[in-house]
């Protein structure tokens, strides 16, 4: 029943258009704090109206401009897709209208590309379908994510009073200058954050560090050494790192307390590496099994030992799963939040994540909390869009921890 | 000549090369047997023992000395006090014995019978403390010359003090109060519930999520690589930093999320995204599910763009349509990683404590079992009721691995 032209095409062009609508006021109230929002049954109405056109016309250009005017002036006219509050600036108004107007009609044209007015093929029916849920998941997908980032930054740059007055106002004047920094300006020189990212940077680095010396020769072993219980090794690593690690910080928290190791640096550098050692083993040793052992083999035979082949032979071919294993380490270390809350208390001590933790309390104004978060998070955006690829294939080269 | 013989057992060789993986192994064993095996075991042990927070300090001896009474001329007669009281009201201290050094130029006048006074030294001994025990040992003395000359204080040699007491972590009181206290009521139900909840909703979600994004991005166009990175945001951002965006983007008072909802007419009042029952338990689970659909993304991506071509074109041919062609042909291909993602994401799911404890801090009705541990050890200070839920969440654990470690070895890859 569904799949005849002329019901596909109203449909998908009344959903998409209730699709494009929300998305445009969000952004457009996101982007200016006036208020916008889609009408769902205008949405719907003009839509079918609209992919019924596109349908029937088959993708005469004249139609897709048509259909873009008509749903600008509509939306200006006010019974447009998307309604705005009367207090909305007009330039904010135009821009909105003529936006949707013309993603709709631009995005509309290839999602029903096939779809002619009578019975369609199975193939033309999903097809359009699949485009339609295409566009669709690009947006959903690409708004959850940028979403929360977006408001960590916003916020970081307004204060209190402009964020309580209106909530979906994300405007920054950029007028003020260095003044949009402030709390920045703030966090470094009242609240220490200056040592927090220098101690988190040093705990991080030298987590990676131990963790490579420890797991290096352990993965080669469960790798490329014959001993009994090689199997069940390799099992078993996978199920160290099943432990929840609030189960093992209690008693961490215990012994720590009673040693005085609590609240130190060296207590965290020592205990963070028990935590990735599991991981980086079991990623490496994946690894070198996939290494030829050809090459190993003609070392031995040329009278290296064992120890001499792994520096000069194993280790240079294998820097790429380094580099990707240090990576992820990095970034468990660096994003590690129970040890640090646990273990530190001397606020001289605390790592990044431990710093924002103390931040969260009502005394402390809410732009200072999203400040410490985007400084917490750009080191690592930024180390991990530029090594990409390492960090992708390191995360499937067999670490799903969470 | 010796006969021929294929070599028995294992030669100098093969014991060389099993010493050398041990020798390599050791350092790793020995860190992780420190710091997950020894744990593990003080958790079994400590769930057993009536430990709350307060007895992690060993009750001791708290001394306080001072002087009282004129002591600016010779002749004068002040009084030395020495205050002492047991720090626990719980634990007694046995064989309390206190020794200092009078300051020269103090004659004492009356010595308690408990005290020996031997030149300057002075030694007392005074006995067996029940929990809570008070003293106050006052000494009369008489001011000489010496004493206005040198001027030492009584204060100025700190009095030592010696004590046994037992700690409760290593003594042999064991109770089953703890478990007892945590499988008691409706509250343990609860917990269980919400855990089973946030485990299965979050990880069947996110693998979902995840599926519908390595779809989306199983093709390649310009800007893929842009799109990946960007999906990736969630999982690699630090949790708290991510977990506070939340917080601050849902907030009942100054949320831009509830001013849209408003705006748009969705509801009328704001909604406590994180503080009503059972919203507050959806909203974690939401939040596990944007905050790890990168990770099962990734992994199914990586498997997608590994199966052959063809098969879609054969299938093209034969007339297969697009949904046919990935019920059919795509689904039984990830079957394998599916499942295997499921397992592991489930116990990973099922250990989570940093999101929910950031999000709701276990109000609302999210308190899982792992936030139940948090919860009883230090928000009401009971180590031992906190130890006992570990030990509930290993036995769980223990047996999620027994059927994972069953199943995966049937799939390869992971």
């Amino acid at each position: 029943m569904i799949r005849r032209g002329y019901l596909t095409g109203p449909v998908l062009g009344a959903l998409w258009m209730v699709v494009l609508s929300v998305t445009v006021a969000v952004c457009m109230s996101f982007a200016t704090g006036d208020p916008f929002r889609p009408g769902i049954l205008l949405s719907l109405a003009w839509g079918a109206l609209a992919g019924g056109a596109m349908v029937f016309a088959g993708g005469v250009k004249l139609v897709q401009i048509g259909i873009a005017v008509l749903v600008a002036v509509l939306g200006l006219a006010g019974i447009g897709p998307m309604l705005s509050g009367s207090d909305a600036g007009l330039a904010a108004r135009l821009f909105g209208a003529v936006a949707l107007a013309a993603a709709f009609a631009m995005s509309l044209a290839p999602i029903l590309d096939e779809v002619v007015p009578g019975v369609l093929t199975r193939h033309e029916f999903e097809g359009a379908v699949i485009r339609f849920l295409t566009g669709f998941g690009y947006i959903f997908f690409t708004a959850i994510v940028l979403i929360p980032f977006y408001v960590m930054v916003m916020t970081s740059l307004k204060n209190q009073s402009e964020l309580m007055q209106n909530p979906l106002d994300f405007s920054v004047d950029v007028g003020r200058g260095a003044e949009l920094f402030r709390s920045y300006n703030e966090l470094f020189t009242q609240f220490n954050f200056g040592t927090y990212l220098l101690n988190s940077f040093f705990i991080s680095v030298l987590t990676v560090f131990i963790t490579l010396v420890f797991a290096i020769p352990g993965a080669y072993a469960i790798a490329r050494l014959r001993f009994r219980g090689q199997a069940a090794f390799s099992r078993s690593i996978l199920l160290i790192y099943m432990v929840p690690m609030i189960v093992l910080a209690l008693p961490i928290y215990i012994a720590f307390s009673m040693t005085g190791l609590r609240n130190s640096f060296w207590g965290i550098v020592m205990i963070y590496p028990v935590t990735t050692i599991p991981v980086a083993l079991y990623m490496l040793q994946g690894y070198f099994r996939g290494l030829p052992g050809e090459v190993e083999e003609a070392g031995l035979m040329d009278g290296l030992s064992r120890l001499a082949v792994i520096w000069k032979i194993t280790l240079p071919l294998s820097l790429p799963a380094l580099a990707s294993v240090s990576l992820y380490v990095f970034m468990i270390a660096w994003n590690e939040f129970l040890l640090a809350f646990m273990l530190l208390d001397d606020p001289a001590k605390f790592t990044l994540t431990r710093g924002i933790a103390a931040l969260n309390s009502s005394e402390i104004p809410r732009q200072h909390l999203m400040a410490g978060s985007v400084i917490a998070t750009v080191p690592i955006m930024a180390l991990f869009l530029g090594l990409e690829r390492f960090m992708t294939k390191g995360l499937t080269a067999g670490s799903v921890k969470g | 000549m010796a006969e021929l013989r294929p070599p028995v057992g294992t030669g100098p060789l093969a014991k060389r090369e099993a010493r050398l993986a041990w020798g390599l192994l050791f350092p790793t064993l020995a860190a992780v047997a420190m710091v997950v095996i020894l744990p593990l075991l003080a958790i079994f042990w400590i769930s057993f023992k009536p430990v709350e927070l307060g007895d992690l300090r060993a009750p001791e001896v708290v001394l306080r000395e001072d002087i009282r009474g004129d002591a600016a001329a010779v002749g004068d007669i002040p009084t030395i006090r020495y205050r002492l009281r047991n720090s626990s009201q719980e634990q007694p201290i046995t064989g309390v014995t206190m020794s200092d050094i009078i300051p020269e130029g103090l004659v004492v006048l009356e010595l308690d019978e408990r005290c020996v006074q031997s030149g300057r030294a002075l030694d007392c001994d005074l006995g067996d403390w029940a929990p809570g025990t008070r003293e106050t040992l006052t000494i009369p003395v008489e001011v000489e010359k010496a004493y206005l000359d040198n001027g030492l204080r009584p204060q100025d040699s700190p009095a030592t003090t010696t004590g046994t007491s037992s700690n409760v972590l290593t003594n042999s009181t064991f109770t089953l109060d703890n478990f007892a206290r945590i499988f008691n009521g409706d509250e343990f139900m609860e917990v269980l519930w919400v855990t089973l909840f946030y485990t299965v909703f979050g990880t069947i979600g996110a693998l979902l999520v995840g599926l519908f994004a390595a779809l989306l991005l199983n093709k390649s166009f310009k800007g893929q690589g842009i799109l990946r990175g960007l999906y990736l945001f969630p999982y690699v951002a630090p949790v708290i930093a991510v977990a506070f965006a939340w917080l601050i983007l849902f907030d009942p008072f100054s949320g831009s999320a509830n001013a849209l909802l408003i705006q748009m007419g969705v509801t009328q009042q704001a909604i406590n995204f994180f503080g009503e029952r059972p919203l507050a338990l959806i909203m974690v689970t939401v939040f596990e599910i944007w905050r790890y659909f990168p990770l099962s993304f990734l992994f199914i991506l990586a498997r997608m763009q590994s199966i052959d071509g063809d098969m879609y074109e054969a299938a093209d041919m034969d007339g297969a349509s697009p949904f046919q062609q990935f019920w059919y042909l795509s689904v039984p291909q990830l079957l394998g990683i599916l499942s295997v993602l499921f397992l592991l994401r489930f116990i990973w799911t099922f250990n989570k404590f940093d999101d929910i404890f950031l999000l709701t801090g276990g109000n609302a009705g999210t308190r899982t079992l792992t936030v139940n541990v948090y919860e009883q050890a230090f928000a009401i200070s009971n180590i031992g009721a906190g130890a006992a839920v570990a030990v509930v969440i290993f036995g769980c654990l223990l047996t999620f691995s027994i059927f994972f470690l069953k199943y995966i070895s049937q799939e390869e890859g992971l």
